[in-house]
C-alpha cells in the first residue's frame, strides 16, 4: 500500500492504493496534518486504487474530517467502488462525507 | 502450516505488520474454493482484519509474548475462521456498538465488530486455551448481502 500526495489547484489530493487500514492508517494521518499544517484546507482523498478499508480506516477520516473543519477546510472523497460505497453505507458515514463519482466532479465541488 | 487448500493454521506475534499478509492468504485460500467476488474482495478481508486487529491490539494489547491464533476452514457450505488471543475475552453483545447513530457517527472508534456482524453470517465469541472469536461466512450465489 502506499499514500501520493498531488496538487491540483488549491487542492490537495491524497490517493490511497491498497489498503488503508490498521496497519498503514498513521502514516496517512499524518500526512494529511503535515499538509494541513502547511496550509491545505480543501483536501480530496482518492480511492481509486483503493482494495478496502477497515474500521481503523474510517476513523482516521472521521478524524481528519473534524481536524480540517476546525481550520475551516474540507475533506471529501471520490472513486469509491462498489464494495467501499457499501461500507460508507453500512456505516453511514455516506452521510457525513461529500463522496463523489471522479476526481473532477470532486474537484469541481470545492 | 498449512493442511491443504481447504484448512488453514497460522500462529503470528502480536503486530498489527503481519495482518495483512493473513489476510492476503485467507482471501486466496476463498478465491481457490471459487467464493463470489464481493465475499473476497469485501466480505472476508474487512472482517478478517478487524479480528485480527481486535486480537492484536485489544486480545493481547500488543504484548511480543503473546502470539494470535489463526484457524480457518473452508468446506462445500461456508468459510469459517476461528482468531484466538491470550486476552480475558469480552462481551461481544455489549462491546457491540450501533456506529450508525447520531450519537456515535461521529466517532473514530467502535465500528469494528459491527462490521464483522454485518459482513458475516455468524460471530460468536468463547474461551478455548485463549479468548477466541469465531466468524462464519455461508456460500451464497448473490453477492448482495451487506447491500
Amino acid at each position: 500500500m502506499s499514500f501520493t500526495v498531488k496538487k491540483a489547484g488549491d487542492v490537495t489530493v491524497f490517493e490511497v492504493e491498497g489498503t488503508l487500514i490498521v496497519g498503514n492508517r498513521q502514516e496517512l494521518k499524518q500526512k494529511v496534518i503535515d499538509e494541513i499544517e502547511g496550509g491545505a484546507r480543501k483536501v480530496l482523498v482518492d480511492f481509486e486504487k483503493t482494495t478496502y478499508i477497515d474500521s481503523s480506516g474510517l476513523g482516521v477520516l472521521v478524524s481528519l474530517a473534524k481536524k480540517i473543519r476546525e481550520t475551516g477546510g474540507d475533506l471529501r472523497l471520490a472513486n469509491l467502488n462498489d464494495d467501499l460505497q457499501t461500507l460508507f453505507e453500512l456505516t453511514k458515514l455516506d452521510t457525513l462525507f461529500q463522496i463523489s463519482e471522479s476526481r473532477g466532479r470532486a474537484l469541481e465541488s470545492f | 502450516m498449512g493442511q491443504g487448500p481447504l484448512s488453514l493454521e497460522l500462529e503470528i506475534p502480536s503486530d498489527i505488520g503481519y495482518i495483512e499478509d493473513v489476510v492476503a492468504e485467507v482471501v486466496r485460500r476463498c478465491e481457490a474454493a471459487a467464493f463470489s467476488g464481493r465475499h473476497v474482495a469485501f466480505h472476508i478481508p474487512v472482517a478478517l482484519t478487524e479480528a485480527l486487529s481486535n486480537a492484536i491490539l485489544r486480545g493481547n494489547a500488543e504484548d511480543a509474548s503473546k502470539s494470535v491464533r489463526v484457524r480457518v476452514r473452508v468446506d462445500a457450505h461456508a468459510l469459517v475462521v476461528e482468531v484466538e488471543d491470550d486476552g480475558v475475552g469480552f462481551d461481544l453483545e455489549a462491546c457491540t456498538l450501533d456506529p450508525t447513530t447520531s450519537d456515535n457517527l461521529g466517532r473514530e472508534d467502535g465500528r469494528g465488530l459491527f462490521l464483522m456482524r454485518r459482513l458475516m453470517d455468524l460471530v460468536e465469541q468463547f474461551r478455548a486455551r485463549g479468548n477466541v472469536v469465531r466468524m462464519t461466512l455461508r456460500r451464497r450465489s448473490s453477492d448482495d448481502r451487506a447491500a
